[in-house]
């Protein structure tokens, strides 16, 4: 079961995709015949930077443009207008109270991957956070010396030795692969069925628009604490060097 | 790209060599020179500079009408980062070194420091950065100074005649560091025949003397790295695997201080990496600018002559063979012959010859204009090119005992220094 949100933004994504991708598409005219270049792979006696292939990399790179096209045109400049009008305390309330709530996916895994101390550290977080913090919007817990420690399915099914699968690179989401996009999706279904069971929602007007508000602030949030641009850059090799550099990434992520 | 800046710090950790800082009165700390060229400036050891100032980035079209390829979709133009006064002031054009571009650490601290001194400023990436050699370059062919410094131009020009009606302009300034520093002298030279600009003041910041002969000292830091230089990829990796290792032992929660000291203090890695570690971050930075070059040219020379790249073909085999080439093969293979072809009769040493401050010597010697800051034990130049440097600079020639290549560049001192050498003659007060 998929919250309201969701499910709005997923066609909306879908045809962002066909728009943005069909735009490029043109016939070449027949071209002179090619020349084998000085210097190829075949002289190359070297370990490799990613030991597995890039299965699935024609999509992965037309959906590396596509969110780099989603940022240009949708999300960047939404960040920017909000970065504009928005107070700096303002917005880093903002982020705590999203932290605050992914705190959730936080215990859940560290209670899956059995780290009892870090569950309880994490636990403390949040009910510091939710009460003292007022619903999450300060982070006093850190300055108690209660550090955050991300943990989400992805690394709970890496911690229990499952492989990471083929690299892909979702929309909106940027790289990741198949483990941990299954993740993702447990971590949001675990998300929505305490949403439901809580019944947040249920005494207001429009649940489903403020479903709908609030996921949309929380892209938005996500979108502006992440620093990261596609293609900043200009570097011809860098969808390369980020799937190394991700892989890397989220290898060290699951040893901890 | 945090994570690999951090990687890149906690891998060539060097700092059991700290020692006190030496009785020279210099506070600089790092002594060794490809410990400081990896590490930098300690963060407080860095100037006070603003964090908000008036600042945007130009998407400049340098060539109008230019056809790029569509695999390069993401390059909009030639992206240049200007800071600006409310007021009258003067305007110091700073240039990027190898790789860099315009917004890279070293420029946007030294863009604050001037911005705090009252100056208008303006980035500009390196000729050798990919936004350059697809957006700027007229031959797309970067490395010659004397075509760099014409693209340069150009680029300055197209900048002023974009800002100029939004701005007001005492008279400018030009610096540069590294690569940039040294093609900062043939811009000035440039300017006396063109006079847009009539720079009052140039600086150098740890220049090649020569480009050819730095780049085989550069190359050199893969000398000492397991198997020789054939194996870029595999000595990366060993640093990576005793990275993790070491990173998976500890009780680290996150790479913060504590684990960059705990590194540091485990003599992990050695001096030889860090020269690796030097000469890989070179080969990631050419390697973009090869690739960018053969595709630009249609040149043959890495990817197949004729062949059209789509932005989703996978480009993974040939960033394997451009990590793999260096600066010296691009020279002998690719841009020799691609300058033998425009002039005939063209040698080797003449090439090389005209890639050095020595072509120009005329010009610079003893020319009030020109200020170099560099470090004794700057790598990428010999005990005999810091001589030439005081020579051809005379007092104007400041050489710091240590810092390595740019690593002091961001220290207090040496900002201080950068921006008194243009306030001297200008700035506002």
């Amino acid at each position: 079961m998929k919250p309201v949100a969701i499910r709005r933004v997923y066609p909306l994504l879908i045809i962002l995709f066909l728009a943005l991708s069909l735009a490029g598409c043109a016939t070449t005219s027949t071209l002179p015949q090619e020349i084998p270049a000085m210097h190829s792979v075949k002289e190359i006696e070297d370990e490799y930077v990613v030991k597995e292939p890039d299965t699935w990399v024609g999509f992965n790179r037309s959906m590396y443009k596509f969110n780099y096209n989603l940022d240009k045109y949708f999300l960047l400049p939404i960040v920017n207008g909000y970065e504009f009008i928005t107070p700096t305390v303002v917005q880093t309330g903002v982020s705590n109270f999203f932290d605050n709530i992914t705190e959730v996916r936080n215990l859940t895994n560290s209670v899956f991957q059995l780290k009892g101390k870090q569950s309880l550290t994490t636990l403390g977080r949040f009910v510091t956070n939710s009460t003292i913090g007022i619903a999450g919007i300060f982070d006093p817990a850190t300055s108690f010396g209660m550090q955050r420690q991300n943990e989400d399915f992805g690394q709970t099914l890496g911690y229990w030795g499952v492989g990471t699968g083929n690299y892909v690179v979702l929309p909106l989401f940027g790289p990741s692969n198949v483990r941990d996009t299954g993740g993702i999706v447990v971590d949001g279904a675990i998300r929505a069925g305490i949403a439901s069971a809580l019944d947040v929602t249920n005494d207001m007007n429009h649940p489903d628009g403020i479903k709908a508000a609030v996921t949309f602030v929380e892209a938005i949030d996500k979108r502006h604490k992440e620093k990261f641009r596609y293609y900043g850059t200009h570097h011809p090799f860098e969808y390369d060097l980020v799937r190394w550099l991700a892989g890397k990434k989220r290898e060290l992520d699951v040893m901890k | 790209m945090k994570f690999l800046r951090m990687l890149v710090i906690t891998c060539a950790i060097l700092l059991p060599a700290i020692c006190r800082a030496a009785d020279d009165g210099y506070g600089y700390p790092l002594p060794g020179s490809y410990g400081a060229t990896v590490l930098g400036t300690p963060a407080s050891l860095k100037p006070e500079l603003p964090t908000e100032i008036n600042a945007k980035r130009l998407v400049l079209e340098v060539i109008p009408g230019m056809a790029k390829p569509e695999l390069f979709y993401y390059d909009e133009g030639l992206l240049c980062t200007f800071a600006y006064q409310d007021t009258k002031a003067p305007l110091v054009f700073l240039i990027a070194g190898t790789g860099s571009g315009d917004q890279s650490a070293k420029l946007m601290t030294l863009m604050k420091a001037y911005y705090q001194a009252g100056f208008h400023v303006v980035t500009i990436p390196s000729p050798t950065h990919p936004n350059f050699v697809v957006s700027a370059s007229h031959t797309h062919v970067p490395g010659d100074l004397t075509e760099d410094a014409a693209d340069l131009y150009w680029v300055m020009e197209t900048v002023w005649s974009k800002v100029k009606k939004d701005i007001e302009v005492s008279d400018f300034y030009l610096g540069g560091y590294s690569l940039g520093g040294t093609q900062a002298a043939f811009v000035a030279k440039l300017d006396e025949e063109r006079k847009s600009f009539n720079f009052r003041k140039v600086l150098m910041i740890n220049p090649a003397v020569n480009l050819y002969d730095s780049v085989t000292r550069i190359e050199a830091t893969l000398d000492k790295i397991p198997g020789g230089k054939t194996k870029v990829v595999k000595f990366t990796n060993s640093l990576l695997d005793r990275f993790t290792e070491f990173y998976r032992q500890g009780e680290f929660v996150s790479f913060n201080e504590n684990f960059l000291y705990a590194l540091a203090m485990s003599k992990l890695f050695s001096q030889d990496d860090a020269g690796g570690i030097i000469g890989v971050s070179f080969r990631i930075a050419s390697s973009g600018m090869i690739f960018a070059s053969d595709v630009m040219t249609n040149g043959g020379y890495v990817v197949p002559k004729n062949r059209v790249l789509s932005p989703t073909d996978d480009l993974g085999e040939y960033a394997r063979v451009c990590t793999h080439l260096s600066f010296l093969d691009y020279f002998n293979e690719y841009f020799y012959p691609y300058f033998q072809k425009k002039r005939p009769g063209l040698t080797k040493e003449a090439l090389i010859a005209a890639q050095g401050l020595k072509s120009i010597e005329p010009y610079l010697k003893s020319n009030e204009k020109f200020g170099v800051m560099t470090n004794e034990n700057d790598f990428i130049l010999s005990p005999e090119d810091i001589s030439y440097l005081r020579q051809l600079f005379g007092e104007r020639t400041k050489v710091y005992p240590r810092g390595g290549h740019l690593g002091n560049l961001e220290y207090k001192d040496n900002v201080a220094h950068a921006v008194d050498f243009m306030k001297k003659s200008g700035g506002k007060q």
